[in-house]
This record gives C-alpha cells, sequence and structure tokens, in this order.
C-alpha cells in the first residue's frame, strides 16, 4: 500500500531513452512499501526489464526521481547494494565454473552471506554442486540466479522474470520461497509476463504498456476496474433491437461483430440472468453462448487492446497538428 | 526446494554479516578467475607457451646480429623482449578475451548489480592474469640471466619501472580493446594491431637501432616501446636519465590514454 510508513521503493516520472532515441520508459511512477510484494507486468518490449534496471542502479534515468532504501540506486550505489540482491532476466555466471565455485564467487562478494550450501539448499540445487553451470539446464540455472539473489538476505528483492523456463514444480517452489521471504520481511519487486504468477504473489501490481503504467493497484482492484463479458451469436432473423433493453440489465457497452454479439457489464448475473430469462421466453438458441466474469487477463488484454487504439488516437492527433 | 532453513534463526532480513571489503571482493573475483584461467586450454598455451617458444626464436635471431655495435648482448636484447611477449600473450590478448567473455556472459552485468565498484570487477578479474604474468617474468629474467650470463642491470630502477609499466599498460590496452570487441572470436582480430605493432615496432625482433633514424624516432612513441626501452637501456647502462624519463612519459601517455578509452568507451553488457 502506498499508505505504508515506509516507501521501500520510490519512483516517480521515470524516464529511460536509449542512445538511439527510443523511449524504453515513459514518466513512471509508483511506490512499494516495507515488506510488500509488486509486479510489474507487460507484454515483451512494455518496458518493464528497462525500468527495474534503474532501480538496480545498472543505468542512470534520463529523467525522473528514482529511490531503493531513501538512496539513489545509481549514484549511491555503495550504499543500496548491500541490501538489495537482484536476479537479471537471464545468466551472469561464468560458464566453465561448477555451482559450488559460483556460489562461492557470489558470497566472496556479498555481505552477510548465508553459508552458501543453505542458499543452493533453498532452491534445490544441494545435488549439482560439482555441475558446471553450462551443464545445467535452463531452469537449474534460473534457481542458481535466485540463490545468489538471497544469499545476502536482502531487505529488498529485484527479481526478473524469475520463473521463466521453470516447470511446473519448479515454479511453484519459487513461488514458496518468495511468499516466505515476503512473509519476513522482504520487499519484493518482481516483473513477469505469467498473469496466473501476478495473481499468485503480488499484494499490488502494474500493468505496463509502451513504457507507461495503464493500470495499478491490488489484484481485485485491477480486475474489478475491467468489465466482466457476455459473447453470443445473434438468432437468426434477428437483429439488436429484438434484445431486452441492455441498459436496464446493466449492460454498460454492446458490439455487433457480424453476428457476434459481445456485452460488457460491471454486473455479470444481473446481465446474464436478464438475457437468459428474455432468451427463454423467447424460445430462442444463443449459439456460441459464452459467459466470462472478469480476471485479471481480460484486464490485461483489454488494456493492451485499449492503450494501442488510445496511442493511434494520439499518432493521428499530433499528425492532425502538425 | 527446502524451506526449512529460511526459517531458522533468519528472520531479520539484511542481517548484519561479515561486511565485505574493496580486497576481499577483489581477491574472490581474482580466485574464480584463477580456476577459470586453469580450465581454458587455450588462453592456457597463449600465456604459458607462446612467450617460451617466442624467446627462443628472438634468441637464435639475436645470436645471428651484430649486437656489440649497438652496445647490447644476447642477455639484454632477449631478456626485454621475453618480457614484452608475456605483456602481450600472458596479459593482452588473454584479458581481452577474459573480458569479452564475461560480458557476453552477462557476468560483468551481474557483477555490478552487486557490491563491488566497477574497478573492482575490471581489476579483480585481471589479478590472475597478472600475477602468473608476474611470475613469468621473473622466472624468465632468472632464468635469461643465468643461461645467458648476463650482469645485473645497471639501471634496476629503469627496469623494474619498465616492467611495472609494462603490466599496467597492458591491462589497460586489454581493457581498452575489449570496449572495441563484440565477441571472443572477433578478439582474435581485435588484437592483432598492438599485437603486430609491438613485435615489429616496438624493439622485440630487433632492436629500433638498426632503423633508419625517422622510423625510429616513430616507433619509440609506440605503446610498448618505451617499457622495452626502460628494460634494455636499463640493463645495458646504455639509456640516460634524461632518456629514461622520455620513455616514462611516452608510457604514462599511453596509460592515461587507455584509461580514458575505457572510462569513456567501455561496455558492460552485449551490444543485442
Amino acid at each position: 500500500m502506498t499508505t505504508h510508513a515506509e516507501l521501500v521503493i520510490d519512483v516517480e516520472g521515470l524516464r529511460r531513452t536509449y542512445a538511439g532515441g527510443f523511449e524504453a520508459v515513459r514518466s513512471v511512477s509508483f511506490s512499494v512499501g516495507r515488506g510488500e510484494l509488486f509486479a510489474l507486468l507487460g507484454t515483451n518490449g512494455a518496458g518493464k526489464t528497462s525500468t527495474l534496471e534503474l532501480l538496480e542502479g545498472l543505468a542512470e534515468p534520463s529523467g525522473g526521481r528514482v529511490r531503493v532504501l531513501g538512496h539513489h540506486p545509481y549514484t549511491e550505489r555503495a550504499k543500496v547494494r548491500p541490501r538489495v540482491g537482484v536476479m537479471l532476466q537471464e545468466g551472469g555466471f561464468p560458464a566453465q565454473l561448477t555451482v559450488l565455485e559460483t556460489a562461492r564467487m557470489w558470497a566472496g562478494c556479498t555481505s552477510g552471506a548465508r553459508p552458501v550450501e543453505e542458499a543452493l539448499e533453498l532452491v534445490g540445487l544441494s545435488k549439482r554442486l560439482a555441475v558446471r553451470v553450462k551443464q545445467l539446464s535452463g531452469g537449474e540455472r534460473r534457481r542458481l540466479d535466485l540463490a545468489m539473489a538471497v544469499l545476502g538476505r536482502p531487505e529488498v528483492l529485484f527479481l526478473d522474470e524469475p520463473t521463466t523456463g521453470l516447470d511446473a514444480e519448479g515454479r511453484h517452489a519459487t513461488w514458496e520461497l518468495v511468499r516466505e521471504l515476503r512473509d519476513q520481511g522482504t520487499t519484493v519487486l518482481l516483473t513477469t509476463h505469467y498473469l496466473e504468477e501476478a495473481e499468485e504473489l503480488a499484494d499490488r501490481l502494474a500493468i505496463m504498456h509502451e513504457g507507461r503504467i495503464a493500470a495499478e493497484g491490488r489484484v481485485d482492484e485491477v480486475v474489478a476496474a475491467h468489465p466482466s463479458r457476455i459473447s453470443f451469436e445473434l438468432p437468426e432473423g434477428y437483429h439488436m433491437g429484438d434484445l431486452p433493453p441492455l441498459g436496464q440489465l446493466g449492460v454498460t457497452e454492446h458490439q455487433l461483430t457480424g453476428k457476434t454479439v459481445q456485452l460488457s457489464t460491471p454486473q455479470l448475473q444481473r446481465s446474464a440472468t436478464g438475457l437468459l430469462v428474455w432468451a427463454e421466453a423467447a424460445g430462442v438458441q444463443l449459439r456460441g453462448l459464452d459467459v466470462r466474469s472478469a480476471s485479471l487477463e481480460e484486464a490485461f488484454l483489454h488494456i493492451a487492446r485499449d492503450a494501442r487504439t488510445t496511442t493511434d488516437t494520439t499518432k493521428r492527433e499530433e499528425v492532425a497538428a502538425r | 526446494m527446502s524451506t526449512t532453513t529460511l526459517t531458522q534463526g533468519t528472520h531479520a532480513t539484511g542481517s548484519a554479516g561479515p561486511r565485505t571489503t574493496p580486497v576481499g571482493r577483489m581477491a574472490t573475483l581474482a580466485r574464480a578467475e584463477l580456476t577459470l584461467l586453469g580450465r581454458n586450454r587455450s588462453s592456457l598455451v597463449m600465456v604459458l607457451v607462446m612467450p617460451i617458444v617466442l624467446t627462443f626464436s628472438s634468441w637464435s635471431a639475436a645470436r645471428g646480429m651484430d649486437l656489440d655495435k649497438m652496445g647490447l648482448s644476447i642477455g639484454t636484447m632477449v631478456i626485454p623482449t621475453s618480457v614484452a611477449y608475456v605483456l602481450i600473450f600472458g596479459i593482452y590478448t588473454t584479458l581481452v578475451a577474459t573480458y569479452v567473455a564475461r560480458r557476453e556472459e552477462l557476468v560483468l552485468k551481474r557483477l555490478r548489480t552487486g557490491e563491488p565498484g566497477d574497478l573492482e570487477i575490471l581489476a579483480g578479474t585481471s589479478v590472475a592474469a597478472l600475477a602468473t604474468a608476474l611470475v613469468q617474468c621473473l622466472v624468465l629474467i632468472v632464468a635469461g640471466a643465468l643461461v645467458l650470463g648476463v650482469k645485473m642491470p645497471s639501471n634496476l630502477l629503469f627496469v623494474v619501472v619498465g616492467i611495472v609499466f609494462g603490466i599496467a599498460l597492458a591491462a589497460l590496452l586489454a581493457t581498452a580493446t575489449a570496449a572495441f570487441t563484440k565477441s571472443v572470436e572477433s578478439s582474435q582480430l581485435t588484437v592483432a594491431p598492438v599485437m603486430l605493432v609491438s613485435m615489429f615496432g616496438s624493439g622485440l625482433i630487433f632492436p629500433l637501432e638498426v632503423l633508419p633514424d625517422t622510423a625510429a624516432r616513430i616507433c619509440e612513441l609506440l605503446p610498448l616501446s618505451p617499457v622495452v626501452e626502460l628494460m634494455r637501456g636499463g640493463w645495458s647502462g646504455s639509456l640516460t636519465w634524461s632518456g629514461g624519463l622520455g620513455a616514462m612519459a611516452i608510457a604514462a601517455a599511453w596509460i592515461v590514454l587507455s584509461a580514458y578509452t575505457v572510462k569513456k568507451r567501455f561496455r558492460w553488457e552485449p551490444r543485442r
């Protein structure tokens, strides 16, 4: 919650423009309180990793304000680093070192490191100590990376797509570990493109699209802000006007594409009941009937679609303005 | 995955454990790099075999030269050349490949998310090669002096300064070259200019004295020339103080230029 006494991560109007002029992050603002688990969601190229790298202090923002534990992660690197753990989107370990050698190397660079065997045990790599990084599976590498991120018992954990490449079991084990760390007071910021992961773990989340935050809040808030849907085929010989008055059923939006009718409603039960009672009385069959309650996925797709329309409109306005 | 260990007295996150120090962190990186060097066969050959093979070839070449005329002996000709080969193959080409490999593996990027500072990362990564090279230099100098029967250097300071500058310069040139190298494979090409120019233009294969005056003047300005000059002239006694200081100034200029290039151009992650 933004009402948390201590903001561990605080970002305002953050921007990142690459050397070629590409604007990857366009004025992003959010904050994460101590002990909170915040997820950044988005399609590929939405700007999640670019944002995360600014928080990790790997690059200086082109604009805006960024604070981690009250410090600037880039200019005050030495103050922030001993208190954070980072897992990059991929790689980061010499291919020819073994798991144990890698862990020792990392431990030697980490203040207050746990015993390396303990860290590797946490991610289930205890039996792979003598295996070279090169020979690990993608999932095992991901787990080694996670072990190194939590090695120093960090106050803040940055995880960039922590479960990409993991099988279902590994994914659940990772979730378990991350949840447990969160319960012990670790602040976690993770990016993911698995909606399920965000739903499962996040206290709050933000959906990024084209460098901006399109929606932010608790999962239920984000979902609630987007309507449920009903779709069906318009029966033969019927017109939209033959349907019962949609406004009275709580439908806020309707659309006819070919023969398919799509209704949006914040009151799914009321709208669906009204529609079905009407169909029963009229003796018509609603083919392809699909009643879908709002979900994060719906919200996500809606945002991606909406944002695209908005950008198109903006572009058109820009053109018109010239 | 076991989660039991998590809950055993590890509640306080960011708990006070031993803090790392710059020296400790660099030692850790050095140890990892030494392990990696031992596992990289082509680097090992470069580091251990090349300087020795090339030393023998320059020895047999030197025997056919009229060195007395230039105030040199076989020893003062061959030993500095041998040290320079260590600088080139033990440090320069090896470190270019190492930095580029670590960058491509995203190791440098990953390290930068942690506690080591940028300089520590670069220095720590180079320690293994530098230490190996230093040992090789000492072995070659002692063995060379015994086998070739040379006297003690007339100006030990010049010789030591030459070696120290040489090591620093080779490491910095390697870091600067790595900034312009895209992959480990292409490093075989990007090291060629410095390598070849040094071998032919810095007095390794033949002393600069055999060149026409203008050519010799130009060659004296090449990066490894002052290093070789300090070692060779310091040993034979042919280098005056003003000549020695001039050589130090040239070497220092190359060191500053390389460091500046590194600061401006070094890339910490692959270009994608």
